[in-house]
Parts: C-alpha cells; structure tokens; sequence
C-alpha cells in the first residue's frame, strides 16, 4: 500500500452539521482538512461530538454539509469507495469483531469490495501478518486477550488497504504492553491517520497536529502540546516533582 | 458452562474432529432416521448404535461420562412423555421414546464436540440451510460471551453493593430483572454498534464467506462406510 503523494486534502468537511434523532444537537459548522501523511489527534470532552464526527466520514451517519474523501464528494453512489478509503477501528473490538473467526473476521472487509475469495483470504492472511498475528487465524474472537482483539481489528481495516486510518479509542483496555505494541504498528503504517482519544500522551507521540472538539464544535487547530495546554487537557495538574514531595511528606 | 465446554471439546485434533463437517451432519441425518425407524423392541439393534455412539466418543477422546451426562438434559422432556404412553398401556414405546431421545441427544453432542461452531454452521450453510438462519446463530453464539461476561460482571457489581447482607428473594429477584433489562437495552446497543462496524467495511446486505473446508475423500468413505454400518444394523 502506498499513500497518495498529491498535495490535494485526503479528507475536506465543510460546515457539518448533524443533529441526532432525539434532538441533540451533535454537530455545528465543522471545518476540517486532512493532508496526505499527517496524523491528527482529536481531542475533546466526552460528548464533545469526536466519535459522531468521524462517523460522518464513511457516512456511517448523514449530517448537513459537504465532505469529500480522496478527491470524492460523499454521495449514497461514492460510499462503496470511500468505505474502501477510510479504514475505521472502533473503540469496542468486540463490536468490530462479530465474525466467528479471526481469519473470517479479516477477510469480511476484502469479500465485500467484491474480490475474489483466494485474494481476499491472501489479504486477510498478509494483514495479519502484518499486525504480528498470523498464528490466531483460526481462533474465535472471544479466546484473544483485548490487546489482540484491537490488532486483529486494525488488521481488518489494513486488509481493505485503505489510505486513511480513523482510530476511535485505540488504546481503551489496553495495557502497558499492549499499548506499547500497538503504537510501534501504528507508527510503521503509511496510512494518514485520525486518532479521536482522551489520551494525551499518545496523540503527542503519534500525531503532528490536534483538534479540539467542545459541544459540537471543532474550536482549535494545532501543535498537540499547544492544544493539550490550551485546553488544560492533562489527568494532573500536578509537576512530577510536587507529586513526590507530597508522597513523602505523607510517609 | 454448556458452551464453554462445548467449545473446548471441539479444538480437539481426534480423526472425528479432522471430518468435514458436512460428512458428519450427513452421518448424523442417517443416524437420526435409522434410529427413528428402529422397532421399540429391537433391544440388541438399540444396543449395537449405542455401542457405537460410544465407541465414536472414544475416538474422538472426549470424556465419555461427561458426555453422557450432559446428555441427560434430554431425559426430563421424554420421561414425561414416555410416562404418558405408559399410561396409555404402551410401555415399549415408553422405553422407545427415552431411549431414542436420549441416544439422538448423544449423537447430536457428539457432533458438536468434535466440530467448531464457525465449521459446523458453514457445513449446515453448505448442505442448504438458508443463510439467515444460520447468521441468527452465528451471532448469537459469537455474543453469547459478551452477553454472558457482561451479566457476571453485572451480578458482582449486584453482590458488591449487597455488602453481604441477603435481603431476601424479593430483592435479589428485582435486582435480577433490573440486569436483565440493563442487559437487553445493552444488547440493543451493541447491535446497533455491530451495524455501524459492518457497514464501515462495506457490508451491503449481501453476507460474503470464505469458504475454507475441503470435503475430501476420507470424509466421503466416513459418510458412507458409517451409512452402510447402520442400515445393515438397522437391517438385521
């Protein structure tokens, strides 16, 4: 897979807007642009509207507004191409997960682009590869520990061989190790990528830029470490050092 | 619990489990009418298939009491109608009927033991069950898990907040219907969730599958040398 080396946006939205069923409003007037090879954390409260935005973008949901992908104005008739484009991993790996092998899981993306079944199965089997799990091909879903769950659900995405990766929660349930390995995979991958997360730490080690989402609006754009203190966007608002003081003074 | 072991019966590397699964539900649909068809007082021919039955779970070096005993579950529904036809003055087709029910329960579990659900649904899908029926149980066995760790975290939480105090059935039994109901608002979210992941990888209503297994010819020899053997019992 090789990223697209043209300068024109992979990803544009103009003033979206979408409004939920029940009433709530859940997006206002967003503007956003992806370049080819950049990597974007979006960051925002919860319910702040990051997940129903990256929704929008395989038209998963259907908001106000123009969005193109890759060049392609996202209509009912683009969205089988642009579903191909946009390679997304969901937050809960045992809603992505709902086939009742690993191997099958992998290869559901490729058989619905319509390739052949021994191309699609040569697919599934290189992505796996690729994700560092060929040896849980034939393991049910359930039997993988949740680091594993979220590798085979990016392994899925890989083998439609997107060019834009979107990232929903990558590392929810994830331990150290787990998040170790799945950040070194995420960075050997060309792919441009967008990472909505609440964790700082990996969006300034992954992404180059950050966007901050607040009720619905997209209100910031830039450096991560700019918009994490911006936005005041840390767990503690202590320094290391008054954490130790205070540790000690306590014993 | 039942799927659970179920599930670990059939990772098993046995000749049984190395059949297609096609071969084997065929084999199993001629067991079924050839022990339907058995007369009542046939005791030597009922003996010779659970002989057999017991011979196959051998094979496939799966715990044979276990097995047995699990299929019992059978044993209350056709002990209360075989406990009618005695009833009715016909104890033969009393015995008949718990033995052939619980025999069919045997049979039926040894099919399961020795093949992995995703084989035997693409089995069943291959010799013509239609495929929605055999989605509807492909997800509900692959959330069966999430569905059933998500109750048991629900009753520790439960338990945790009793603080060890038993305040009677009543309550326990409005706790019990509060998580059945948390349950199945979160089921009913969680398959919306399973919709968006479809449709995100190009899912268009139209299910695609790989089809991996091989019917080769041992699964054919099995089918029919297993075929032969019970109608010649079946035969006399």
């Amino acid at each position: 897979m090789t990223p697209v080396v043209d300068s024109s946006p992979l990803i544009e939205v103009r003033d979206l807007h979408f409004q939920y069923e029940d009433g709530t409003q859940a997006l206002e007037g967003v503007n956003f642009t992806l370049q080819p090879g950049e990597t974007v954390a979006l960051l925002g409260a919860n319910g702040s509207g990051k997940t129903t935005f990256v929704l929008q973008l395989n038209g998963v949901l259907r908001g106000q507004g123009s969005i193109t992908v890759c060049g392609l104005p996202l209509t009912k008739q683009t969205l089988p191409q642009i579903r191909s484009k946009i390679g997304m991993v969901f937050q809960d790996s045992d809603e992505q997960l709902f086939m009742p092998t690993v191997l099958d899981d992998v290869a559901f993306g490729p058989l619905n682009q319509g390739i052949p079944e021994e191309e699609a199965l040569a697919k599934a089997k290189s992505a796996l590869e690729r994700a560092g799990l060929a040896q849980v091909a034939n393991k049910a879903p359930y039997h993988l520990s949740a680091g594993e769950k979220k590798r085979v659900a990016l392994a899925g995405v890989l083998a439609m061989e997107p060019e834009i990766l979107v990232l929903d929660e990558p590392t929810t349930f994830l331990d150290p190790p787990a998040e170790r390995n799945l950040l070194q995979l995420l960075r050997e991958l060309p792919q441009a990528k967008l990472i909505v997360t609440h964790n700082v730490r990996l969006a300034a080690s992954l992404a180059s830029r950050a966007v901050f989402f607040e009720k619905g609006k997209l209100v910031a754009s830039g450096p991560v470490d700019e918009i994490a203190r911006r936005f005041e966007w840390t767990y503690s608002d202590l320094p290391p050092a008054d954490l130790r003081y205070s540790a000690h003074r306590r014993f | 619990m039942h799927h659970v072991l179920l599930d670990r019966w059939s990772q098993g590397a046995s000749p049984l489990h190395r059949r297609d699964a096609r071969a084997k539900i065929l084999t199993l649909v001629v067991f079924l009418v050839v022990l339907a068809t058995t007369p009542a007082d046939a005791v030597a021919v009922l003996a010779t298939y659970a002989l057999l039955l017991a011979a196959a779970i051998l094979i496939a070096r799966l715990p044979l009491g276990s097995v047995l005993l699990r299929a019992m579950v059978v044993l209350p529904f056709s002990i209360t109608f075989a406990i009618i036809s005695w009833l009715a003055g016909d104890p033969w087709r009393a015995l008949a009927l718990v033995e052939k029910s619980y025999l069919s329960t045997v049979a039926v579990l040894l099919l399961a033991g020795t093949t992995p659900l995703p084989l035997l649904l693409g089995g069943l899908e291959r010799l013509g069950t239609p495929r929605l029926l055999v989605l509807v149980a492909q997800f509900l066995y692959r959330y069966l898990f999430v569905l059933s760790e998500q109750a048991q975290h629900m009753r520790l939480a439960t338990a945790c907040r009793a603080g060890g105090s038993s305040r009677g059935r009543r309550s326990s039994f409005r706790a019990a219907t509060g998580t059945l109901a948390v349950l199945f608002a979160r089921s009913y979210e969680r398959a919306e969730g399973i919709h968006r992941a479809m449709q995100a990888r190009g899912f268009s209503e139209r299910f695609s599958l790989l089809r991996t297994a091989r019917f080769g010819t041992g699964d054919g020899l099995f089918l029919l040398g297993v075929s032969a053997f019970l109608v010649l019992v079946r035969l006399g």
